[in-house]
């Protein structure tokens, strides 16, 4: 290896962003509370040069660098911007309610842009090490956001939570690493699935590494029964940083699922279709179930993110390429959902008040009917009641699952169609809780005459965002047939 | 002599106390990250069988890697601790039950 | 298809046995005959002047977190101290790079006061 073999240019935005967050962290230091906003501008600056980046070096076919570590294909790019775009509104979203709270410290947004650092190297990875790399750097800078709030003691317990938790799934997958290591003697995720095409590996260590991934995999993205974590630290977390765990982390976690599983093991996909088969109905089972007994919005909408991810598994277990596009499609629409869930949140919370009872949505139309507006296109979103965009995305999942006709389970083929009519069922079950926030909000009076206020640019953002849950509820098919586009190109050169 | 498995059956038996050692574990936290500690090392057992029995160095290179996240992973980890004692003036797991549903 | 996961059965019911074995044989086998001489505390034939377990300054928590960052990359700067002939400028380049980002951490530590004791 020498400089002339070294084409930096697919990870161009990554190398940009770890520049620009590393003058950020300095520069931070040098300036005094009262012009912290310079670190907000600078972060936001960097988020829209990154995306600028991303869209100005994009190639149509895969293209790799760093001795085939990192790859950067449609896939990888569609979901980056997606992600710089994510982060971005969380920031704005965030920008009052972390000033009220005395965490509008420079860390806050260096933290966050390290974790987006560690999601773009996650999503571009093509060899476990970069994989897991890019996954610690995301955990690490999280377990520290959680915590950034020192006199909070949940948010203190909810950080050990997720730290504990978070390591043991990180030593769950590593397990499963080293066994795919020793069965196929390779860490690259391609030299992997030659090796498991070649019939040479050793199928016993295979099938351990399989299992051991598919575990860690599933605590990492909270489906159940490794689902503890969830509400505890979506509960405990200061709700900024409860909206940064649970948005743009659900697109990187979905990658990562399709760099392991279907590009480095899609040989194998008779063994963990049944695996993902059962994880998705109790994951849907259990996430809509729980979420009736809440009280609190932000656990019930952590039992809903647990539903959530068993739809989106739903999509992948198809194990074919229009599930995939749908997976993703209902990632995206999840992920731009929630972005709209919480950011009501943050608005209606003001210093000294957190909005994060049920009963603090009552009356909300009687407040200000635009929030209340928006909270219902949301509630009715993720409940999947047409024509928003939810509706779209969970159509499109069962479809792809309708379409499988038998899935193989371990003890012999089942019918897709039972899977299929329970995720119907489950959505149901799910839109009672959605729907009782649409009543609280709309029939019940109003407990509080606080006023409401936001900053401009959150308002705007805020109401374009919610609304695009409209837009693509009535128009879904250019994002769907982008995904599609982008799953065929970047799967057919791995 | 000793073969591969004799490493693989140490790693496992290493992985399973150490995972026994979070989720039984009643008292401490620092238990806690002494048994997240382990797990890892026997993982990093793994790696280096692996890649001795396959004579392949990226199994090492990986090893590298793991232990530099893990004294990150214990850095933050022991932090967070310390957060959590000011607050809460105890490191007692079962005292953590403030967040319930 | 599914005695392919047999194996996997066995490894965690030896597992299970492996982590509770050693809990339950050191509640059965261990003698307990309490006393309330035994129980007490003791300090050298006194009785105890204090709290045995003393409180650690957190400063010192501090200094341990920071030595266990920094320390362990020199793990890196071995092996490539080791083969930096083979590798040539190249090498030598990527590991400035790498010490560069390290120096940004020092700095960020440096100027938040983690270094001073008082």
């Amino acid at each position: 290896m020498n400089w002339a073999d070294l084409n930096l240019m697919p990870a161009l935005p990554e190398i940009f962003l770890l520049a620009a967050l590393s003058f950020i962290l300095v520069l931070d230091l040098f300036i005094p509370d009262e012009k912290r906003d310079v670190t907000y501008g600078l972060s936001l600056l960097t988020l829209a040069a990154c995306a600028a980046l991303q869209l100005a070096t994009f190639e149509p076919f895969a293209t790799t660098t760093f001795s085939g570590m990192f790859v950067d294909d449609p896939m990888a790019d569609i979901i980056k911007v997606a992600m710089y775009g994510v982060t971005a509104a969380v920031l704005v979203y965030t920008r009052q309610y972390v000033a009220d709270r005395g965490m509008f410290r420079g860390e806050y947004y260096t933290l966050s842009l390290f974790a987006l650092l560690g999601m773009n190297v996650m999503v571009s990875s093509s060899h476990f090490l970069t994989l897991y790399i890019g996954l610690e750097l995301l955990s690490l800078a999280l377990y520290a956001l959680i915590a950034l709030r020192r006199d909070s003691a949940a948010g203190t317990e909810a950080a050990m939570k997720y730290f504990v938790l978070g390591a043991l799934a990180s030593g769950m997958l590593l397990y499963g690493m080293s066994m795919v290591y020793g069965a196929t003697g390779s860490l690259a995720i391609s030299e992997i699935a030659a090796a498991i095409a070649s019939g040479h590996s050793n199928a016993v260590l295979l099938v351990f590494g399989l299992v051991f991934l598919v575990a860690g995999l599933a605590f990492k993205l909270g489906a159940v029964p490794f689902h503890m974590w969830v509400p505890d630290v979506y509960q405990g977390s200061p709700t900024a940083v409860t909206l940064m765990l649970g948005a743009a982390p659900k697109l990187a976690a979905f990658v990562f699922i399709i760099r392991i599983l279907v590009q480095g093991m899609g040989e194998l996909s008779g063994d963990w279709q049944g695996m993902l088969v059962l994880i998705a109905a109790l994951s849907m089972m259990i996430g809509n179930v729980a979420a009736i007994a809440q009280t609190n919005i932000k656990r019930m909408l952590a039992y809903s993110t647990i539903s959530h991810m068993g739809f989106l598994l739903l999509g992948l277990l198809a194990a074919n390429e229009q599930g995939y596009a749908s997976a993703m499609f209902y990632a995206m629409v999840y992920v731009l959902t929630t972005l709209a869930g919480f950011g009501v949140l943050l608005a209606l919370s003001h210093a000294g008040f957190e909005c994060e009872k049920l009963e603090d949505l009552k009356g909300l139309n009687q407040r200000n009917s635009w929030y209340a507006f928006l909270m219902l296109l949301v509630m009715f979103s993720m409940a999947g009641i047409p024509p928003l965009a939810g509706f779209y995305a969970k159509f499109a999942v069962i479809k792809s699952v309708v379409d499988l006709g038998a899935v193989n389970m371990g003890f012999g083929m089942v019918s897709a169609l039972y899977l299929a009519v329970f995720a119907v069922m489950m959505s149901l079950v799910g839109a009672f809780y959605y729907l009782r926030v649409v009543k609280n909000m709309y029939f019940d009076d109003k407990q509080s005459d606080a006023p409401i206020v936001v900053r401009g640019e959150m308002k705007v953002l805020l109401s374009v965002n919610a609304l695009a849950l409209l837009v693509l509820g009535v128009l879904p098919q250019g994002l769907i047939e982008l995904c599609i586009e982008a799953m065929r190109q970047s799967l057919a050169v791995l | 002599m000793l073969t591969l498995t004799h490493f693989l059956v140490l790693a496992a038996v290493l992985f399973s106390i150490s995972v026994m050692g979070i989720f039984l574990n009643r008292k401490n936290v620092i238990v806690l990250l002494m048994a997240i500690e382990l797990m890892l090392l026997a993982v990093n057992f793994n790696f280096i069988a692996f890649s001795h029995y396959l004579s392949d160095t990226a199994g090492q290179i990986f090893v590298f890697f793991i232990l530099t996240v893990a004294a990150a992973e214990s850095a933050i980890g022991l932090a967070i601790l310390v957060v959590l004692f000011r607050n809460q003036s105890t490191i007692n797991i079962e005292d953590l039950d403030s967040l319930k549903g | 298809m599914l005695q392919n996961y047999f194996p996997i059965l066995l490894f965690v019911i030896v597992g299970l046995m492996v982590g509770v074995g050693p809990i339950v044989l050191g509640k059965l086998v261990s003698p307990n005959r309490p006393d309330p001489e035994k129980l007490s505390p003791y300090e050298c034939g006194f009785e105890a002047f204090e709290d045995t377990r003393m409180r650690f300054d957190v400063r010192y928590y501090l200094v341990a977190i920071l030595f266990i960052l920094f320390d362990l990359e020199i793990a890196f700067l071995f092996p490539w101290a080791v083969v930096l002939k083979e590798i040539g400028m190249f090498g030598f380049g990527a590991m400035l790079v790498f010490l560069a980002i390290l120096t940004i951490g020092f700095i960020y530590e440096w100027k938040k006061g983690a270094l001073e004791w008082e």
